[in-house]
C-alpha cells in the first residue's frame, strides 16, 4: 500500500510539470500582456518606456527562458511577485483569499450532502410516487435557475425589502468593534445567503446522482438476502444498501476539490466576497500571469491528490479494491 | 476597464497666475443646520485598488483613493480653474520656460513630519527614474531642471514652453523620508499610504474595503466626516442592491439606475441624485486607411446617417448630449461653431450616390467597382452602451444601404490583435476629455504608429501644425483660437464621428449636507460636506 502511494506521489511530478508547461505558454498565447494597463491607450507612455516596464518583468525574454526561471523560483516553493501594480507575493495573495472561498465552498459541499443524500435516497426508495416526482421538478428547477439572477432575487427581497440578512460583504461595518462570538455570528449572518445559492445549484447533480446509485444497489443479490432474512425495511435501506450507494460518492467528493480552491466567480462577485474565484478572473483579465500559475499550480496539486485521495479512501472503504 | 485609461489621462489645463484662496468655510446650508463632525461615509467601487502608491498605480479606484490621501503642488477648483494646493503661490517666468512654486509652510505628513521642497524634488527624480515602473514619465522628462533653492521653493525649468507643464504638478507629492533608497516598488506604503491629504489611511482589506479617517491637522482644517469606507463590491446591480439596503452612501448611477429604477418617492426621501455631464467622449472612428472610407464624402454621408439624438435617447435615456469634437460643451476649448450633421438619410443616400455607391443588384447593399459598402464596427466587451449604440448605428446605416457587422471582443485581444496594428475597419470606443485641449498623441499625424493613440491614420499637414503650436502656447486666448480651427477641421474631415457625452449620475445619501454641484463635480468641497449630529449613523 505504501510503495503504492509512493509510486502515485513520484508519478505526480512530471504530471505536474506537463500541466503547468502547459499552462503557462497557454496563458502566454493570448493576447495582450500585464504592462498593457498601465501602457495601452495612454498617451503619457511612449515606446521606450513600454520597453523598459517589459523589460522589468522579463516579458522581453524567450518564452522558455522565463518559464525556466519561473520554474527555478517554483522549486524553492516561491510563487513569485503579482505582476499587477500592488507586487505583492504571490503566495501571499492566496494565503489571503483562500480561506474564506475554502469556507463557503465546504459549507455549500456539506449543506448539499445533509439534504441531497436523503433525498436522493428517499426518492429511489419510493421511485415514482408523489414524493419523487416533486422532488425531480424541484432538483430540476434548480439546475436550471441561473445563480446570479437567484442571488439578485434573494438579496432583493432578503436583504433590500425585508431587511433579514446583509445583501453582501462578509462582515458588518464595525466588525472588529464586537465580541468573538458576535463576530462569528455576523460572519455567518452573511453566509447564509451565497452558502444557500451556491448549494442550490449543487443540489440537482448529487441527489440525481445518489437516486441513481440507490436504484442500482437495491436492484442487488445481496439486498434481496437482506430482505429475505426478514430484515426491517429501515435496516436494508439505511445500513446495507445506503453503505454501497455511498461509495462512488467518494469520488465525486475527491474531484470536488480543486472545485473549492477555484471558487465561483459569479457569486463571489455577485456577493462581494473576496474570494479565490474572483481573483483569479482578475488575475486573467489583467494578465497577472504568476498569480494565474500559482493559481493553477496550487490548482492542478490539489486535483491529483484529490484523486490519490479517493482511490485511498475508495480502496479502504471497498476491500475488493485493496486487494486488486 | 474603460477607466483605466481615464485616470491616467487625467490633469491638463493651463491658467495660471491666479492665487489660492481658501474657499469660505460652510458652516450652515439652506436648512440652517450647522455643521458637526462625526459619522462616516460608505462609498461603493467597482474595482479594487491596485497600488496607493500614486506614482505605481494606475487604476481608478487607487486614484479615487489617492486623491483623498495625497496632495499635489496645485489642483482645479470647482470650476476647473488652476489654483494652488501645497504651493500658495506660483511664479511662471516671461519666457514661460521656468515655473517657481512657493509651497505652504504648515504642512505635516501623516506620520508628524513637516513638508519641505525636498519632497517635492523627490517626487520629481522618483518619476523621471528608469528604475521605478511608472506610466507617468514622459511629461516630467521634459523638464530640463529641477530644483529646491530653500526648504520651501520648487523651481522646474524646460527647454521649451510646455502648455501643460503647470497642470502636470498636480502630481501627488511622495514623502522623501520614507521613501528615499528604497524599492519603490516593495514600499509597505503601497499598502499603507502616508500623505499630506484630509484624510489618513487607516486599513486595507483585500477585496473587502479601504477605510481612511479625517486628518485633525489638515492644512484646511479638519474634514467634517470622520471616516470614509471604500466598498469593494464588484457587481454594478450589488451595488445598487446594497445602496438601497444602506449599505452605501454614494455610488455612480447607470442611466437606466437614474431614470427608471429610482424615480420613486421613497428612493428620493433617503436619496439625492445628481447629473453633469462627464469627461468623456464616445465616438465612431474610421480607419482611414482603408479604401472604402478615404472618400470625405463617404465620411460625411455616414454621419448624416447617425441619429446621434436617437444615441442619446436609446443608449443614455437621454442622460447625456450629442457629441459635436472632442471637447466638453460648454467648456473653453469647445467650439459650437463647427460644421454639423442633422440626421437626414436622404441626404445620406444622395452623397453615397455622388461618391460613386449605387445598389446595381438591388440587395439594399451599395457597391462600386465590383466591392460591396460592407464592414465591421470592432468595440470592447464589457461596456454595454458602445455595443448598444452599435447595434442603433448598424440599422441606421443599413437603411441607406451599407451593410454593417459587429463585433465585440474582450479588452487586451481587442488592442492586440485589431486597434494597435490597425487591423479594423472602424471602431466604436471612447476617450476622456481633460480639461487641457492638447491633443497631440491622438490627432497627430507622427502618432500612427503601431500601438499609438491615432490609430485610425488621421493625417492633415494643418493638423499637425495646430497641435505642435497648441501645445507650445500658453496663452489660453491664442489656444482657444488654435483650438478652435481644430475643431472645424475635424467636423469637416469626419475621421470620427463623435456620437455623445454621457452623464455622470451620482447618488448621494440625504443625511450629507454642503454638498455643491459644479462643473468639476460634487466632490470638490468634500471635506465641507457634514451630517448634523442628529441624523449621524455611525458612532464610531
Amino acid at each position: 500500500m505504501l510503495v503504492q502511494i509512493a509510486k502515485r506521489l513520484i508519478m505526480m511530478v512530471p504530471l505536474l510539470l506537463g500541466i503547468t508547461l502547459i499552462s503557462f505558454v497557454v496563458i502566454h498565447l493570448a493576447p495582450g500582456e500585464p504592462t498593457d494597463l498601465q501602457t495601452q491607450l495612454n498617451p503619457e507612455v511612449s515606446a521606450e518606456l513600454r520597453q523598459r516596464l517589459r523589460a522589468q518583468y522579463d516579458l522581453d525574454q524567450p518564452l522558455l527562458v522565463q518559464y525556466g526561471k519561473w520554474l527555478g523560483r517554483l522549486a524553492r516553493l516561491d510563487f513569485g511577485e503579482s505582476f499587477v501594480q500592488d507586487r505583492r507575493p504571490v503566495a501571499e495573495k492566496i494565503a489571503e483569499r483562500l480561506p474564506v472561498t475554502l469556507m463557503i465552498n465546504v459549507l455549500s459541499i456539506g449543506l448539499i450532502l445533509l439534504i441531497a443524500v436523503p433525498l436522493g435516497v428517499l426518492s429511489a426508495v419510493r421511485r415514482n410516487s408523489l414524493f419523487d416526482r416533486f422532488t425531480t421538478v424541484f432538483v430540476f428547477l434548480g439546475f436550471a435557475t441561473p445563480s446570479f439572477w437567484l442571488a439578485l432575487l434573494l438579496m432583493d427581497f432578503f436583504g433590500v425589502r425585508l431587511g433579514l440578512f446583509p445583501v453582501a460583504g462578509l462582515k458588518s461595518l464595525g466588525h472588529e468593534y464586537l465580541s468573538t462570538g458576535h463576530q462569528i455570528a455576523d460572519v455567518l449572518h452573511h453566509l447564509i445567503l451565497p452558502v444557500f445559492v451556491s448549494a442550490f445549484g449543487g443540489l440537482a447533480g448529487f441527489s440525481r446522482y445518489m437516486r441513481g446509485n440507490m436504484l442500482e444497489v437495491i436492484r442487488q443479490d445481496y439486498i434481496l438476502t437482506a430482505r429475505a432474512k426478514g430484515l426491517s425495511e429501515r435496516v436494508v435501506v439505511y445500513r446495507h444498501a445506503l453503505r454501497n450507494a455511498l461509495l462512488p460518492v467518494i469520488t465525486i467528493l475527491g474531484l470536488s476539490i480543486p472545485g473549492l480552491i477555484g471558487g465561483s466567480v459569479i457569486f463571489e462577485t455577485i456577493f462581494a466576497i473576496p474570494g479565490m474565484g474572483k481573483m483569479f478572473y482578475d488575475g486573467v483579465m489583467m494578465r497577472d500571469y504568476p498569480l494565474i500559475m500559482g493559481v493553477l499550480v496550487i490548482g492542478a496539486v490539489l486535483t491529483l491528490s484529490g484523486n490519490l485521495l479517493a482511490d485511498l479512501a475508495y480502496a479502504m472503504a471497498d476491500p475488493r479494491i485493496r486487494r486488486r | 476597464m474603460k477607466h483605466l485609461l481615464c485616470i491616467v489621462l487625467l490633469c491638463s489645463s493651463l491658467l495660471w497666475g491666479c492665487e489660492r484662496q481658501p474657499p469660505a468655510p460652510i458652516e450652515e446650508d439652506a436648512g440652517g443646520q450647522s455643521a458637526a463632525y462625526g459619522d462616516t461615509l460608505l462609498m461603493g467601487s467597482i474595482g479594487e485598488p491596485s497600488n496607493l502608491l500614486p506614482v505605481l498605480a494606475s487604476d481608478s479606484a487607487s486614484f479615487d483613493i489617492n486623491a483623498l490621501v495625497y496632495n499635489g503642488l496645485v489642483r482645479y477648483d470647482k470650476n476647473l480653474q488652476v489654483e494652488g494646493d501645497l504651493a500658495r503661490s506660483w511664479d511662471i517666468s516671461p519666457d514661460s520656460l521656468r515655473i517657481t512654486f512657493h509651497l505652504r509652510q504648515d504642512v505635516r505628513w501623516h506620520d508628524g513630519h513637516p513638508l519641505t521642497a525636498e519632497d517635492v524634488l523627490f517626487t520629481y527624480r522618483l518619476l523621471v527614474d528608469p528604475a521605478v515602473p511608472t506610466a507617468y514619465a514622459e511629461r516630467y522628462r521634459q523638464v530640463v531642471k529641477a530644483e529646491a533653492p530653500d526648504a520651501y521653493t520648487f523651481r522646474v525649468s524646460y527647454a521649451r514652453p510646455l502648455a501643460s507643464a503647470l497642470v502636470s504638478w498636480m502630481f501627488p507629492v511622495h514623502p522623501k523620508h520614507l521613501l528615499e533608497g528604497r524599492d519603490v516598488t516593495k514600499s509597505p506604503l503601497a499598502r499603507a499610504p502616508v500623505g499630506t491629504g484630509p484624510y489618513r489611511f487607516v486599513e486595507w482589506k483585500s477585496g473587502e474595503k479601504v477605510v481612511l479617517e479625517a486628518n485633525p491637522d489638515y492644512f484646511e482644517g479638519r474634514p467634517n466626516i470622520r471616516r470614509v469606507v471604500y466598498r469593494i463590491i464588484p457587481d454594478p446591480s450589488t451595488m445598487f442592491l446594497e445602496l438601497r439596503s444602506g449599505g452605501l452612501d454614494l455610488m455612480d448611477l447607470t442611466p437606466l439606475q437614474y431614470a427608471r429604477q429610482t424615480d420613486t418617492v421613497a428612493f428620493r426621501r433617503r436619496f439625492e441624485k445628481f447629473h453633469y455631464p462627464d469627461f468623456a467622449y464616445t465616438y465612431l472612428g474610421f480607419n482611414l486607411r482603408r479604401p472604402l472610407f478615404q472618400d470625405v464624402r463617404v465620411r460625411r454621408a455616414l454621419a448624416h446617417a447617425v441619429n446621434k439624438q436617437e444615441l442619446v435617447d436609446g443608449v443614455l435615456l437621454g442622460l447625456g448630449v450629442a457629441a459635436t469634437g472632442p471637447y466638453k460643451p460648454g467648456s473653453w476649448p469647445h467650439n459650437p461653431q463647427v460644421r454639423r450633421y442633422a440626421y437626414d438619410p436622404v441626404k445620406a443616400r444622395q452623397m453615397l450616390e455622388e461618391a460613386g455607391w449605387h445598389d446595381r443588384d438591388g440587395d439594399g447593399v451599395r457597391e462600386k467597382d465590383g466591392q460591396r459598402f460592407s464592414f465591421t464596427i470592432v468595440t470592447n466587451q464589457g461596456n454595454d452602451q458602445r455595443i448598444k449604440a452599435g447595434e442603433i448605428i448598424q440599422r441606421r446605416f443599413r437603411e441607406v444601404g451599407v451593410e454593417v457587422k459587429l463585433r465585440v471582443i474582450e479588452w487586451a485581444s481587442f488592442l492586440k490583435e485589431f486597434i494597435n496594428p490597425g487591423n479594423f475597419d472602424a471602431t466604436i470606443l471612447g476617450w476622456t476629455i481633460t480639461p487641457d485641449p492638447d491633443s497631440y498623441n491622438i490627432w497627430h499625424s507622427s502618432k500612427t504608429g503601431v500601438g499609438e493613440l491615432n490609430f485610425i491614420g488621421f493625417e492633415s499637414a494643418e493638423v499637425d501644425t495646430l497641435l505642435e503650436a497648441g501645445r507650445r502656447t500658453l496663452d489660453q486666448d491664442r489656444r482657444k483660437e488654435i483650438y478652435g480651427r481644430f475643431q472645424e477641421i475635424l467636423a469637416e474631415e469626419q475621421p470620427y464621428i463623435f456620437l455623445y457625452v454621457p452623464e455622470t449620475l451620482p447618488v448621494v445619501a440625504r443625511r450629507f449636507h454642503g454638498i455643491e454641484p459644479a462643473p468639476s463635480g460634487i466632490m470638490h468641497n468634500f471635506i465641507h460636506w457634514y451630517v448634523p449630529r442628529e441624523q449621524q449613523k455611525y458612532q464610531r
